[in-house]
């Protein structure tokens, strides 16, 4: 097959981008080995990150990454959406608003004002949303960043039209089967491996340090329980429980409201 | 394409491609002269530095990490340096040397995914990568494999490629498994050669004839390639200690972008990045890199930014090279990290990310906490630079068709592999002609 009757044939993938660190869709240049695999199974139509080539849509898959934080933004999404057939969205910024959430919590204009010497420059919503809270998603790929194997999952996934292969389940289970010691009840170290979304292999316990949440919460997550035992048996002061559920996934419901219960009052 | 009846020719791009985040650039030409010139960015500020106020100085480098998917570690680098500097704290040699190596594995891999994927299809004429394999499948699969080598470090040392996770103050939370490092360490003797294959590729490609004056900037340290450690100086005689980047330079806020852009407090625009490293720093390089580039004919000092690819590809294959020294003498250290006790003070450090100088500044109180925050990425460094580049080098170029001249000033804006997402993200073209 020549690569024009490729075109036409092969369902067209579009990349997209919002406020990001452009980390999730590095991780399919990352797929060394399989990038080119994929490169022919899918028509990249649209990555402006890999490729100043540009088709029309509509998309049969669209890989969307980046929080909504911005009024042009929030039109974007929707246009993106309307020439969309599945749209997924990829890593922590796009499921839950990214580590630039953590301006929800805040007053927006003291930060512009922290950083920017003309504010009236800067255009900025007072909020930082996930790509759901404005449009309908069809698969949510969770972490900070993203699990490339995951990635490819969920593309070949499409291809296959079957559900993808990815767990809710916690961390705690990747890190059993691992066979890696709990480095809660071994170190007294602080971990969210109990309440965070696996996909990462429960890597942080492999090196010795407690999971700080880049997944996001779990399927059915208990945060109040957790932050009660960090506290009781762990002495972890409320600052710092605030602090440790307000990263990547501070804006994820689970994580928000139990961040809540620790401000200050 | 075609003139209008007042002769305006406008070309829109709404897109510019093979660049890390979103921008712009803007032109207007007016009976043939070019009447003026923007790089924007457009990316949407994200304001790290304000939230990373109030936040334990142990969480920095996870923080800072996101700043930047390409880049994470150089982030992580220049926080840890400049915490610990503020908490007065020095880490032993077999610790310096494993930052080193991480240091090394990044610049392999963002060096091998912009001399591959994002800049060798502008020289060859192809859309990007995926296109251009069509017709060059061993070249690209060299590069990719080239890249997977540097991951291949940052993940044995940080855990995964993207935002490691085993950097800490005081350095790492566990140290690798030695047990993999001979392997790594064969892995990168063949990267080595293939970087020194695409020193010898990338060398035969075609250069704009393009010159400038440039006042280079980088780190610059007596024993080594500067990475994590050195004095900030300049071509034009600038020596400083780290500590004094704020007395020197100096950052504006303009209307058109969201980046914030820099300047000599009493000069103009300079550059940070490969070239500049390069010019400072040739006779840091080791045998084998030196080698390479004479043999490419890469006089020490080079103000092509054309052929900064080439820089890259020399400095892949010295970062090979310096990856594997430190794997064969690799010495583990007693303890994965120092203790850094938190005491209040101010900590300013550089190091040299993929793309250039990359500062840092913290004010810490005496419980640890980030009273204020700093972060200068090189792309806000270059950002008038190449502003500059673009005028010099448009000017004698307008009567080029508007698809070519679109596509060189595409050239010139990736010729300093800009990452938009850390100097804050969209690059659109636009250029109107009357």
């Amino acid at each position: 097959m020549n690569a024009a009757s490729d075109a036409d044939t092969l369902p067209k993938l579009a990349v997209w981008k919002f406020a990001s660190c452009d980390g999730c869709q590095l991780s399919l240049l990352d797929c060394e080995d399989d990038l080119l695999t994929v490169a022919g199974r899918v028509h990249i139509a649209l990555f402006p990150e890999a490729t100043r080539a540009v088709s029309e849509g509509p998309y049969q898959l669209s890989l969307v990454e980046g929080s909504i934080t911005t009024e042009h933004d929030r039109q974007r999404i929707q246009e993106i959406r309307a020439q969309s057939e599945f749209l997924v969205t990829i890593g922590a910024c796009a499921t839950a608003g990214g580590i630039q959430a953590l301006k929800n919590f805040a007053d927006v204009d003291e930060f512009i004002r922290q950083v920017y010497a003309h504010p009236e420059y800067i255009s900025s919503l007072a909020d930082s949303t996930a790509i759901a809270d404005h449009v309908p998603v069809d698969f949510e790929l969770r972490g900070c960043p993203i699990n490339k194997h995951q990635l490819l999952e969920v593309i070949s996934a499409y291809l296959g039209r079957r559900r993808p292969l990815v767990s809710p389940e916690a961390v705690c289970l990747e890190c059993k089967r691992a066979g890696t010691v709990c480095v809660m009840v071994a170190h007294g170290t602080p971990c969210l491996g109990p309440i965070t979304h696996a996909g990462c292999g429960a890597l942080c316990p492999r090196y010795d340090r407690g999971c700080f949440g880049c997944y996001g919460p779990k399927d059915l997550p208990n945060p109040a329980s957790l932050a009660g035992w960090l506290g009781s048996e762990l002495g972890v002061r409320s600052d710092e429980l605030r602090r440790l559920l307000r990263n990547f996934n501070a804006n994820a419901d689970a994580f928000r409201q139990e961040s809540l219960r620790h401000d200050p009052d | 394409m075609t003139p209008t009846e007042d002769g305006t020719r406008t070309i829109q791009v709404d897109t510019l491609a093979r660049v890390e985040g979103e921008g712009a650039l803007y032109l207007r030409i007016e009976q043939g002269q070019l009447a003026d010139l923007a790089f924007r960015i457009f990316e949407p500020p994200r304001f790290f530095e304000a939230f990373l106020r109030g936040r334990h100085m142990g969480e920095a480098p996870d923080i800072t990490a996101r700043i930047c998917g390409i880049c994470p570690v150089a982030y992580q680098m220049s926080a840890v340096h400049a915490i610990e500097q503020a908490c007065g704290v020095a880490l032993g040699p077999e610790l310096r040397a494993l930052r080193r190596l991480l240091y090394c594995g990044e610049w392999i891999e963002s060096h091998g995914l912009h001399v591959y994927m994002l800049h060798a299809p502008d020289f060859l004429g192809y859309a990007g990568a995926v296109e251009m394999a069509r017709d060059h499948r061993g070249l690209v699969e060299l590069g990719l494999k080239l890249k997977k080598a540097g991951n291949d470090i940052v993940t044995l040392l940080g855990g995964r490629e993207i935002h490691p996770i085993n950097v800490r103050l005081g350095g790492f939370y566990r140290i690798p498994e030695t047990a993999r490092f001979a392997e790594l360490c064969e892995q990168l003797k063949w990267a080595r050669e293939a970087a020194e294959t695409t020193v010898r590729t990338v060398a035969d490609f075609d250069f704009p004839d393009f010159e400038q004056d440039y006042e280079f900037v980088a780190l610059s340290h007596p024993d080594e390639y500067p990475m994590n450690e050195g004095r900030i100086v300049s071509s034009r005689g600038l020596d400083i200690d780290v500590t004094q980047w704020p007395d020197w330079f100096e950052e504006e806020h303009v209307e058109r972008s969201n980046a914030l852009h820099c300047r000599r407090r009493d000069g103009g625009h300079y550059m940070v990045g490969p070239l500049a490293r390069y010019a400072l720093n040739h006779a840091r390089l080791g045998e084998r890199a030196r080698a390479a580039a004479a043999a490419a004919g890469l006089e020490p000092v080079c103000r092509n930014p054309f052929r900064s690819i080439i820089v890259r590809a020399v400095e892949m294959v010295e970062a090979c090279d310096e990856a594997i020294r430190i794997l064969e003498d690799f010495t583990p250290p007693e303890q994965p990290f120092v203790e850094v006790p938190a005491r209040a003070g101010t900590g300013h450090a550089a190091t040299e990310a993929p793309r250039g100088l990359l500062y840092h500044r913290y004010v810490i109180d005496d419980e640890g906490l980030i009273q204020e925050a700093q972060i200068v990425p090189p792309t806000s460094q270059n950002q008038g630079q190449i502003e500059d580049d673009l005028r010099a080098f448009v000017a004698p170029r307008l009567a080029l068709d508007d698809d070519t001249l679109q596509w060189q000033c595409e050239q010139s804006i990736r010729n300093y592999d800009p990452c938009i997402s850390c100097a804050t993200h969209f690059l659109r073209l636009d250029v109107e002609r009357t």
